[in-house]
């Protein structure tokens, strides 16, 4: 298991390589990976703010949580914070697992965690100014489904 | 103990951390204090449902004990991902 809160950038295809190599008893991988969406066309920038103290416990914790409720070989997970403009990787999660079920579950469990109880917040750098991205109800409603 | 805050909490109250003397004894009764302190603290919590909280880097909730808790941090709910 391994977790990493980072500023610069991940590479995510040699993350994912390096995850998936020199494991003869896994089965699946499975990767998901998160971008800076421009919806509207005029985002400039998104800023992502996090609390130093507990984000890497919390991711932890997270990642722990995910490898006691399913079949795990290993879990990797990134998360940046700070500037980043639309295009770029934010995030990523890989889970491995001898079976493909077991790893595509827990990425889908790994992912609505890492939404609503990660401390990172997102802020929209538009053309208008800045706003915070509220959470949604959905993000909350999506914990009770595990 | 410490008092951090994060996000729009943060850009509210104008500062990311203090040092707060306080005889609260749970985290409702610290924001009760904060709230009286100044208006932009008003202005910061003036729903607390549209707020979250950490004691000493745990997800608690407002009706927690302070009791032993050196670091509170207060921020919106999360939007990681």
């Amino acid at each position: 298991m391994r977790v990493a809160v980072q500023e610069q950038p991940f590479d995510f295809g040699a993350e994912a390589a390096a995850f998936a190599a020199g494991r003869h008893d896994m089965g699946a991988v499975v990767t998901f990976t998160g971008i800076v969406r421009d919806t509207a066309g005029d985002l400039a920038a998104m800023e992502i703010e996090h609390y130093p103290g507990m984000t890497a416990k919390a991711l932890e914790k997270i990642a722990a949580e995910a490898s006691t409720r399913w079949s795990l070989g290993d879990v990797l997970v990134i998360h940046r914070y700070g500037r980043m403009v639309p295009g770029e990787m934010i995030m990523m999660v890989a889970t491995a697992a001898p079976h493909r079920v077991d790893a595509f579950e827990a990425a889908e469990f790994l992912m609505d965690y890492l939404k609503s109880r990660a401390p990172f917040w997102k802020k929209e750098i538009g053309a208008d100014g800045a706003e915070w991205v509220a959470a949604k109800d959905a993000d909350e409603d999506a914990l009770t489904r595990w | 103990m410490d008092v951090l805050y994060f996000a729009w909490v943060r850009e509210r109250i104008g500062i990311p951390k203090e040092t707060v003397e306080t005889q609260a004894s749970t985290v409702t009764e610290l924001v009760a204090e904060l709230i009286a302190r100044e208006d932009r603290y008003a202005a910061a919590f003036a729903d607390i449902s549209a707020l979250r909280v950490a004691l000493d880097q745990e997800l608690s909730d407002f009706d927690a004990s302070l009791t032993g808790v050196r670091e509170v941090a207060f921020f919106p709910p999360m939007t990681g991902g």
